[in-house]
C-alpha cells in the first residue's frame, strides 16, 4: 500500500512536470493556433542554463530565474521564427517550429556538448502516511498548482486572456477590433517558453536532461494537451495528471522501458475518440 | 474624414478597383452601391487594410492610412462590420462585445494576469458600456449565449455592437442588409439614422439600391471596378449610365 501511495505522489508530481510543458503547447495553441513542437526544447534550454550557472557559483534561485528568463527569450525567438511574418498558416509555422527545435540541437550540442547534465534542486524528503516523497517533488506540484491557478484566472476570467484567446478563434476580425494579432502570438510565445523553461528548470534536479531529451517531453505534453484539445488548460492538468500517475504506475511495477510507449499510446485512443465525437458533431450540423 | 484617390487593385492583370476616388465628410453617410462584382468588396478592403492597393492614397482624419495593417486603422478609428458573421467563436454575446474594446484599455498584461486595481476599474467601465451597446442593438436578452449560435442576423447585430464599442471616428458597414429579414432590416435602418443624428460618419457598401438611398446623404456607384456617378441619392438614380449598369442596357 505504502509502495502504491508512493507512486501514486511521484506520479503526481511527474505528471504536474508534464502539465508544465503541455501549459506552454496550450497558450500556444490557444493564441494562434500553431501547434508548437519547440515547446520541449525551451525545458531543455532552461535545464541546461540552470546546471550551468549552479556550476559557476550563483545562487539557486536567481540561476532559477535566469535560466526561465532565457527560456522565455527562446519562445520569443521562436515565434518570431514561426509567426512573426504576417500570414503564415498555422501549418506552414508547425513546419516552422520543428525547424527551430532542430536547429536548437545544434546549438545546445555547440554550447553544452552532447552529455546528460543535472542540476541540483532542494534536498531531501518527507514521510507522507508510510510513503517517501522527495521535497523537489513538493516543488514541482506546489508551482504547478500555482501556475495554472493563474493560467485558468488569466483565460477564463479577464479580457486581456479574452483578447489573446480572440486571436485564434477569428483573427480577422481579432485585426478589426484593434488587436495586434502578430504581437499577441509573441507574447503567447514567450509564455510558453516561460512555462517550458519553468518546467525544465523544475525537472533538471530529477533526472539529467540533455539535447535530445525533449522528444520526451514534447511527447508526453502533447498527449496531455490533445487531451484538453489543446485549448483547456484545467482539462490539460488532469490529462497531465493521469499521464503522470499511469507511467510512474508502470515504471514501478516493473514497465520501466515502457514509459513513452504509455504515453503515446493514451495520446492515439484519445485522439481517435475526439476525432469521432467531432465528426459526430459535424454530421449533426449539416 | 476619409478621402480615397487613384485606388487600383488588380488580380492577376484584371482590375478589380481602378483609379477610384471618393471621400466621406465629417458627419455624413455615404453609400457605395454597384452590381455583383463592381468591385465594391475589394474597395471595403483595401481601405480597411484587408488588402493592399497597387496604387493610390487614402487618408483618414487627416493622416494617411494605405500602408498601415488593419489593426493599426482600427485604432485609428474605423470600426468595421462585415457582411459575413465574424464573430469569436466559444465566447458568449457580452464577452464578444467587450473584446471590440480593446485597444482602449490601459492596463498590461501583468496587471490583467494578477488583476491589479487599474485592471479591475478598466474591466468594470468596459462592461457597463458594452451593456449599453447591446441594449442599443436589441441583443439584451442574447447578452450571455454563445455568440456562434446566433442566427446571422443578430450576429451581424452583434458586430454592430462590437464596433460602436470602439467609440469609432468612422463606421464601415459592408453589405450590413443581406440576408436580413424585412423586419431586422428596418431596425438596422432605423440604428444607422439614429447614429447619423448623434453625428457619427458611415460608409455604407451595399447591393441594395432602395436601402443605400433611403439613409446615404450621398452615393457613389461603382461599375467594373471604376466610379461612373457620384452625388445624392435621387440624382444618381436618375443617372442614364447607373440604369444601363444596373439593367444590363447598352444605352
Amino acid at each position: 500500500m505504502s509502495a502504491f501511495l508512493t507512486y501514486l505522489l511521484n506520479g503526481l508530481a511527474v505528471g504536474c512536470a508534464i502539465a508544465l510543458i503541455a501549459s506552454g503547447l496550450v497558450v500556444i495553441h490557444r493564441v494562434t493556433g500553431v501547434v508548437n513542437f519547440a515547446q520541449g526544447t525551451f525545458a531543455v534550454v532552461a535545464g541546461l542554463c540552470v546546471s550551468s550557472l549552479l556550476g559557476l557559483g550563483l545562487p539557486h534561485g536567481v540561476s532559477e530565474l535566469a535560466a526561465v528568463a532565457v527560456a522565455a527569450l527562446a519562445g520569443l525567438l521562436a515565434g518570431v521564427a514561426a509567426v512573426g511574418r504576417r500570414g503564415t498558416t498555422p501549418l506552414s509555422s508547425l513546419i516552422v517550429t520543428l525547424g527551430v527545435g532542430v536547429l536548437a540541437y545544434a546549438v545546445e550540442i555547440v554550447l553544452w556538448g552532447d552529455q546528460p547534465r543535472s542540476a541540483p534542486g532542494l534536498a531531501g524528503s518527507l514521510s507522507l502516511a508510510g510513503a517517501r516523497i522527495q521535497t523537489q517533488h513538493l516543488l514541482v506540484i506546489a508551482v504547478t498548482a500555482a501556475t495554472f491557478a493563474l493560467l485558468a484566472l488569466f483565460f477564463g476570467r479577464t479580457y486581456l486572456g479574452k483578447a489573446l484567446t480572440a486571436c485564434a478563434s477569428n483573427p480577422y476580425a481579432a485585426r478589426v477590433v484593434g488587436i495586434d494579432v502578430r504581437r499577441m502570438g509573441l507574447l503567447a510565445f514567450a509564455l510558453g517558453g516561460l512555462l517550458g523553461g519553468l518546467a525544465g528548470v523544475l525537472v533538471t534536479p530529477l533526472r539529467p536532461i540533455s539535447f535530445d531529451t525533449d522528444v520526451t517531453l514534447i511527447v508526453n505534453g502533447f498527449a496531455a494537451a490533445v487531451f484538453g484539445a489543446l485549448t483547456r488548460p484545467v482539462v490539460t492538468l488532469v490529462g497531465a495528471l493521469l499521464l503522470g500517475v499511469a507511467e510512474t504506475m508502470a515504471a514501478g511495477y516493473g514497465y520501466g522501458s515502457h514509459q513513452l510507449e504509455v504515453a503515446l499510446g493514451l495520446m492515439i485512443v484519445v485522439m481517435i475518440v475526439q476525432a469521432s465525437r467531432r465528426s459526430a458533431l459535424s454530421q449533426e450540423v449539416t | 474624414m476619409l478621402t480615397v484617390t487613384g485606388l487600383s487593385r488588380s488580380f492577376g492583370g484584371v482590375y478589380a478597383v481602378r483609379d477610384v476616388s471618393l471621400s466621406v465628410a465629417d458627419g455624413e453617410v455615404c453609400g457605395v452601391i454597384g452590381p455583383n462584382g463592381a468591385g465594391k468588396s475589394t474597395l471595403f478592403n483595401l481601405i480597411t487594410g484587408h488588402l493592399t492597393a497597387d496604387r493610390g492614397e487614402i487618408s483618414f482624419g487627416g493622416r494617411r492610412v494605405e500602408r498601415l495593417a488593419p489593426h493599426r486603422r482600427a485604432r485609428l478609428g474605423m470600426s468595421i462590420v462585415f457582411q459575413a458573421a465574424r464573430v469569436f467563436h466559444g465566447m458568449t454575446v457580452r464577452e464578444n462585445v467587450m473584446v471590440g474594446m480593446h485597444g482602449r484599455t490601459r492596463a498590461g498584461f501583468v496587471a490583467a494576469a494578477l488583476r491589479l486595481p487599474r485592471h479591475r476599474s478598466d474591466e468594470r467601465e468596459i462592461a457597463a458600456e458594452a451593456e449599453h451597446a447591446i441594449d442599443r442593438v436589441g441583443l439584451a436578452e442574447w447578452a450571455d449565449r454563445p455568440a456562434d449560435r446566433l442566427p446571422i442576423g443578430q450576429q451581424r447585430a452583434l458586430q454592430l455592437a462590437r464596433a460602436l464599442c470602439a467609440r469609432p471616428r468612422l463606421l464601415l458597414l459592408d453589405e450590413p442588409a443581406s440576408g436580413l429579414r424585412a423586419e431586422e432590416r428596418e431596425r438596422l435602418a432605423a440604428l444607422v439614422e439614429e447614429l447619423r443624428a448623434g453625428g457619427l460618419t458611415i460608409l455604407l457598401v451595399e447591393h441594395d439600391v432602395a436601402f443605400v438611398t433611403r439613409l446615404a446623404d450621398r452615393v457613389t456607384v461603382l461599375d467594373l471596378g471604376q466610379v461612373i456617378a457620384d452625388g445624392p441619392p435621387a440624382e444618381v438614380r436618375a443617372d442614364p449610365l447607373v440604369r444601363a449598369a444596373y439593367l444590363g442596357q447598352a444605352s
